[in-house]
């Protein structure tokens, strides 16, 4: 942490002294003037639905709210390399919220990360992404977001050490990487595959965390949807480089992001929980155009891919396990996966067959980890997996020999190496969701909150 | 179904009822009616009128221990306690004192079905005069010993005293034969101010050993050489089995035997886990033919009221032509079918020896299932002894009496062994047969003085009961080789019902007309669940009073009481709404609603009026009750934490069916099956606080209370939503994307 | 072989080590608490604890138990002298059918030796992986915050007698 914010002090340094009128003139924006709540009744009710439409394809209401407290009022710490930001009450609030923005206030916050007194939000906004809205789609989330509950919950003071703490030092940051303005469609393409980039560019912001990020934590552009990290997740690779067993097409992806799960990839969980469980919420046709813009992203499969995608559906197919155990960690596997996952049945009715997991083929065990150490809770009242944790049952040594065993035999994947730390530290991470969480105030506790729709 | 009463009872007490006697079985819920085809026994009370012998009930021995039986099943609802007190009570001796054994073909009366909550009114009364008439001739024996008129004796520690202090103990008073009398119509029970036990709240007899780990269930139940056996069941319904490599399995660790009957096939094998890995490989081993196809799960509306064929029968007509509305309104409910969903799948112990079968089991009705498991094993029915040992809350007709016939069918193949079969949690969810899809439609109108001035309601359901209807309901039965074929579905009768049970409306109306739609055809396996019919006839009657409240411009409450001439009724009502604080013109605070609603379990049983709180998040429509008011009148009440504690159940159950619950299912198969897919209420959705309000009602008959909230609950809640969103749900369940798209319209 | 630590008492099993505990616990040492309502460990008729937490022991092989302690809610008391959490149960008569009851209590016991002084709010959350079919909850969360009550009184108490461990 020292180290980075060294060297963002440096570049920050650097760009001011070495243009420094340039700088001001990013860095400087006007305050915009504070007017009247308006009042809800004043915005037309077909704007608002479409509103709440977009605000679902966004997923705001996952990083402005905390679970358990109010819809948008903010307060959910995001950790970052760079310290802990606080999402901001986006209620329409007078004092703490945005009850006071006009609309061109909210336009500029989405177009340019400027809040409506001229100071610079922080790219956890992730405003490099919302840039791409057009206006229109603007008003219609303002709409929405006027209409809401206003709630005064002051926000939660960021934890940032000196400089990064000091806004204007993000003005440097969009000099380098802003590239505002509306997404404009490529006339090449199919009217649906625009509508797909215009959502995945802008409001979905999958890029957000699923593309590496460089140094000062922007996204690299030359890496686009190679994979990311978030709240101690992974991002999976979402372009060629998937390691999805079975290759993602248009249709799997379709169904996986408006229903929750795939028979041939598994269930929707940590961070990308809410993320589907908001795309069930909005019109079926602008899920096609995600996944068909994103079929597009992925590619067409390799014939290599090609090849290990039947092979592991073959896998599935063939005869189960045989029931004497070979280790161990085979043991585990018989007692306490094969009852689900072995049941021949797909998600959500069953656990997903192993061979078509994309937790266990990826290159990073973190997920396995996770979800091996803390389950998956069940969603209230909904039909949704349930995966108990195995945290209490199990040591790291035995997780550890649990994961290398699972990719050994699942996998056609070089083994996993220094399991034992990425355990232990999965475990610390996902601690906080394990035990109760009604006091838990620190990142990690709530970051994995954001799971549980 | 009238059962032999059993003679030789009380010579085969002294060996087999060690067996008995090593578990305590408690209760649970009644459901549907016991099913006599015969008509109600004309002056004896309850039980007694079919079982008039008094050692039916009552075993007094000579050294003073008192057995009290009964032919009903502790299903969790503490009847076993009750029983225990109304003994107690009317015998005059200590509640410690007496032992309880419930329903053995061998040793207890046949009163059918422990179900649509007659347990109380059939059996609790039959054991209440049968021990006061007990004492009353034990006082007359005293009497002729001591030489000295009954009244001056009085009783205490199970011993009649004179006033010159000679003392006869029960013991001493009893020889062979004593209590072998028929009852007699005219005993008295004791007056109600006298009670000692009845009326308090006792602890159950049952948990200590609930909460210590003590033997409770049957599936604690441990035969010496016991082996454990797992059903491989079809993947559907109709399923063929064509091909299945036993062989295999055969050499598995621990492997007994494989068991093929046709399309029966089951493995048996020394250890409990061996039992299940050979079960996987035997499952994975089986190839089928399915041929099944279930109707659309989402079409049930169109599957109820067109395609499926009806029997149509008016149930209820009056007209008075004089009054007529001029505001008139109409709706449609509807039910999916919804699940038992007992926490511990079905189990059951057999043991076939001497060309005896014995079973262990936690089926309501040892008799009626000891006559199907007979038929399906060609076997006199003297020949099979059913036990009823306790299991999970089973909530009606769930997989427990399939398990009884899975265990006698396998341990006809070992004799003498011990056969143990546990159902799998995927089996229970896909093979009980559920509570059945229903549709109602109603339409009523306002007249000019604000009330209801003509009711129309009509109800489309399957039978709610597929027993008895001996071998051919039994799953077993249906897959063996030569099979037997699942009997033609019937209504059951009124004034009690099934799919109409409380179809008819309890208010005052001066034009009603009730149609039942009967529907013959199951495509999906269905039989009694808690309630049967009420819980949507009371959800669609009830959450449609509230709409016509809301027509006629008045309070929710008093509108009820405007139509509401039972006495008993309008007391329930009111002290619900006395206790809630329900008043007109009330406001909810933000993002929530208040809820009423009233009925009369089958408008014969316990009487129950609930108002609700509810919570209703508008971004994502989640509901949640906060805080539910219930008053309840029951009769003469014998255990109020008993009755406090069926009514709390019964809210929070409800709640579940209500906001979560559908059975799921593709073109072919159940696909609800376990607790991901079939969600039910966890703690993230307890409420704050229940209440319940009971109104006692010395000397009064007992009122089976075992499934009196489960309609009101399901309505109050639905009143509640309506008046948080201002929007009306009329289709089960109030799910919250339900309710968030009706927020959205 | 192995051998497996159960309320204080080591047991020589003869299992294969893929068993899960549960079935251990029943058929090997007639232990009747822990039920199976699952075994997919998706309502927690299981729960019993394993050095100080709560486990589904439908869902853990008893080969992953070598060296641990086993709790069951026969080791925390008997009818006769029955454990504040037992207590609490029966003084509330919390239960109906009662199957889901020992698991209930397992879990609340494991909150219970974590933080003696839970929130309402604290139980509910803990005790979500337990399912309850007959509505029993009203009366559980009373009996975990009464087991609470006598928890600290037995605390308090000359006596000084802790609840089992």
């Amino acid at each position: 942490m020292k180290k980075k914010s060294g060297i963002i002090g440096s570049v920050v340094v650097a760009l001011l002294l070495g243009g420094a009128g340039m700088a001001f003139a990013i860095a400087w924006r006007p305050a915009i003037a504070a007017i009247d709540p308006p009042k809800p009744q004043s915005f037309d009710a077909s704007l608002v639905r479409r509103g709440r439409e977009l605000a679902a394809l966004g997923n705001c209401n996952d990083c402005h709210t905390v679970r358990g407290a109010k819809n948008f009022a903010g307060g959910l710490p995001v950790p970052t390399p760079f310290g802990t930001i606080y999402s901001s009450n986006i209620t329409p609030d007078a004092e703490t919220g945005i009850g006071r923005w006009s609309e061109a206030a909210f336009l500029r916050a989405m177009r340019l990360g400027v809040d409506r007194q001229g100071r610079h939000l922080y790219p956890t906004f992730p405003y490099d992404h919302f840039t791409n809205v057009s206006d229109d789609d603007d008003r219609a989330l303002y709409a929405f977001l006027m209409t809401r509950e206003p709630v005064h919950a002051p926000p939660r003071d960021n934890q940032l050490a000196f400089p990064l703490n000091q806004r204007v030092v993000v003005a440097g940051w969009k000099f380098l990487f802003l590239r505002p303005g509306a997404y404009k469609p490529d006339p090449t393409r199919s009217a649906e595959w625009n509508r797909g980039a215009y959502l995945v560019e802008g409001l979905a912001h999958c890029g957000a965390c699923h593309t590496p990020r460089n140094a000062l934590g922007a996204e690299k552009l030359n890496a686009m949807f190679a994979g990311g990290d978030v709240d101690h997740w992974r991002a999976y690779p979402i372009n060629a480089q998937s390691p999805a067993p079975v290759p993602w097409n248009a249709d799997a992806l379709y169904a996986y992001l408006r229903d929750g799960f795939h028979s041939d990839h598994g269930t929707a969980r940590g961070p990308m929980a809410e993320v589907v469980r908001n795309l069930s919420a909005v019109p079926g046709s602008d899920v096609r155009a995600i996944a068909t813009y994103m079929a597009d992203v992925f590619g067409a499969p390799s014939a290599e891919q090609k090849q290990r995608g039947e092979a592991a559906l073959a896998q599935v197919k063939s005869a189960p396990a045989a029931t004497t155990v070979d280790s161990p960690a085979g043991s585990i596997y018989v007692a306490a996966c094969a009852g689900c996952h072995e049941s021949g049945r797909p998600p959500p009715y069953g656990g997903i067959n192993l061979a078509l997991s994309t937790a266990i083929s990826g290159s990073d065990p973190r997920n396995l980890a996770n979800i091996v150490l803390a389950g998956v809770r069940p969603v209230e009242g909904e039909r949704s997996p349930i995966m108990p944790g195995f945290a209490a049952s199990m040591s790291d040594t035995q997780v550890a020999a649990l994961l290398t065993y699972l990719r050994a035999r699942f996998s056609k994947q070089p083994a996993w190496t220094d399991l034992g730390n990425i355990v232990a530290e999965a475990r610390r991470t996902q601690t906080a969701s394990m035990e109760t969480p009604a006091d838990a105030r620190n990142a990690s506790a709530a970051s994995t909150e954001r799971a549980k729709p | 179904m009238i059962g032999p009463f059993i003679l030789d009872r009380r010579r085969l007490l002294a060996g087999s009822g060690a067996l008995v006697v090593s578990f305590s079985l408690s209760g649970a819920f009644a459901e549907e009616q016991s099913a006599p085809a015969a008509p109600p026994a004309p002056k004896l009370p309850g039980s007694l009128g079919k079982s008039p012998y008094l050692d039916s009930w009552i075993r007094i021995d000579a050294d003073g221990s008192i057995t009290v039986f009964t032919g009903k099943a502790e299903l969790g609802q503490g009847f076993k306690t009750a029983f225990q007190q109304i003994a107690a009570e009317e015998l005059d001796v200590p509640f410690a004192s007496l032992k309880v054994v419930t329903a053995d073909t061998k040793l207890t009366a046949n009163e059918g079905y422990t179900a649509g909550s007659h347990s109380t009114q059939d059996s609790g009364t039959a054991i209440q005069y049968a021990a006061a008439q007990a004492r009353a001739l034990l006082v007359a024996e005293a009497a002729k010993r001591l030489d000295l008129p009954a009244e001056g004796l009085r009783i205490e520690n199970a011993a009649v005293i004179a006033s010159d202090g000679r003392r006869l103990s029960y013991g001493e008073l009893v020889a062979a034969d004593f209590l072998h009398v028929q009852a007699e119509a005219r005993t008295k029970p004791k007056d109600p101010a006298a009670f000692k036990v009845m009326g308090q709240p006792i602890p159950r007899v049952d948990i200590p050993a609930k909460v210590t780990g003590g033997a409770a269930y049957v599936q604690d139940l441990r035969l010496p050489d016991m082996v454990h056996a797992r059903v491989v069941r079809p993947p559907s319904y109709g399923a063929e089995l064509t091909n299945v490599d036993t062989a295999t399995i055969e050499n598995l660790p621990g492997v007994v035997k494989v068991v093929r009957d046709g399309n029966f096939l089951a493995v048996v094998a020394k250890k409990e886990f061996q039992a299940i890995k050979a079960m996987r490989a035997l499952a994975a081993a089986a190839k089928w033919k399915e041929t099944a196809r279930l109707p659309n799960q989402d079409e049930l509306l169109a599957l109820l009221t067109t395609t499926l064929k009806s029997q149509d029968h008016a149930i209820f007509e009056r007209s008075d032509p004089s009054v007529s509305g001029q505001k008139a309104i109409e709706a449609t409910f509807t039910r999916p079918y919804q699940s038992h969903g007992s926490m511990g799948p079905s189990c059951a112990v057999a043991q076939f020896a001497n060309g005896a079968m014995t079973v262990w089991t936690h089926t309501q009705g040892v008799y009626p299932d000891r006559a199907a498991i007979a038929e399906m094993l060609h076997m006199p029915p003297a020949s099979v002894r059913l036990i009823h040992t306790e299991g999970s809350g089973c909530y009606g007709h769930n997989g427990a009496d399939d398990a009884a016939a899975d265990a006698a069918l396998i341990a006809r193949a070992l004799p003498d062994t011990p056969v143990r079969v546990q159902w799998m949690r995927e089996q229970e969810h896909a093979w009980e047969p559920y509570a059945p899809a229903m549709v109602t439609k109603l339409k009523a109108s306002i007249g000019a003085d604000g009330k209801i001035a003509d009711w129309n309601f009509a109800v489309w359901s399957n039978t709610h009961s597929m027993r008895p209807g001996g071998a051919g309901c039994l799953l077993a039965a249906q897959h063996m080789e030569k099979p037997f074929t699942v009997p033609p579905a019937k209504p059951l009768p009124l004034p009690e019902g099934g799919g109409d049970r409380n179809a008819i409306p309890i208010y005052t109306f001066p034009n009603i007309h009730v149609m039942h739609h009967f529907l013959p055809d199951m495509p999906i396996r269905i039989s009694a669940m808690r309630g049967l019919g009420a819980y949507h006839n009371i959800f669609s009657i009830e959450s449609f009073m509230d709409e016509l409240a809301n027509l006629a411009g008045t309070d929710p409450v008093e509108f009820r009481l405007k139509h509401l001439d039972d006495p008993r009724g309008r007391d329930v009502v009111e002290k619900a709404a006395e206790q809630f604080g329900w008043h007109t013109g009330q406001q909810a605070p933000q993002d929530r609603g208040y809820g009423f609603a009233f009925a009369r379990y089958k408008n014969l049983a316990a009487y129950c009026a609930i108002a609700s709180e509810v919570e209703v998040n508008r971004e994502t429509g989640r509901a949640r009750l906060v805080l539910a008011v219930a008053a309840v009148d029951s009769g003469q009440v014998v255990n109020p934490d008993g009755l406090t504690n069926q009514i709390e159940g019964a809210i929070m159950q409800s709640s579940s069916w209500t906001l979560y619950e559908r059975v799921s299912f593709d073109e072919r198969r159940i696909t609800s099956i376990d607790w991901q897919t079939y969600p039910i209420l966890r703690f993230d959705a307890v409420p704050e606080k229940i209440d319940v309000h009971i109104i006692n009602r010395p000397g009064k008959p007992f009122l089976g209370s075992g499934e009196t909230g489960q309609g009101p609950a399901a309505a109050s809640v639905a009143n509640a939503i309506a008046n948080a969103t201002g929007k009306r749900l009329r289709d089960l369940p109030l799910t919250r994307k339900r309710i968030k798209d009706a927020i959205d319209a | 072989m192995m051998t497996l630590k159960v309320n204080g008492q080591d047991h020589q099993i003869d299992a294969e080590p893929d068993t899960p505990l549960l079935y251990v616990l029943r058929d090997d040492l007639k232990l009747n608490a822990a039920k199976y309502g699952c075994g997919l460990g998706q309502c927690g008729s299981c729960t019993v604890i394993v050095d100080g937490k709560a486990v589904l022991s439908c869902v853990t092989p008893v080969l992953l138990l070598e060296g641990k302690q086993v709790t069951t809610l026969e080791g925390l008391g008997t009818v006769a002298a029955p454990s504040p959490i037992q207590r609490a149960f029966m003084e509330e008569q919390a239960a109906q059918c009662g199957y889901c009851i020992a698991g209930m209590m397992m879990r609340a016991q494991a909150l219970l030796q974590r933080n003696s002084k839970p929130t309402d709010e604290q139980i509910r959350a803990e005790l979500e992986p337990n399912l309850c079919r007959c509505g029993t909850h009203m009366r559980i969360l009373r009996a975990v915050h009464r087991a609470a009550q006598l928890m600290d009184t037995a605390e308090l108490s000359p006596a000084g007698q802790r609840s089992a461990q």
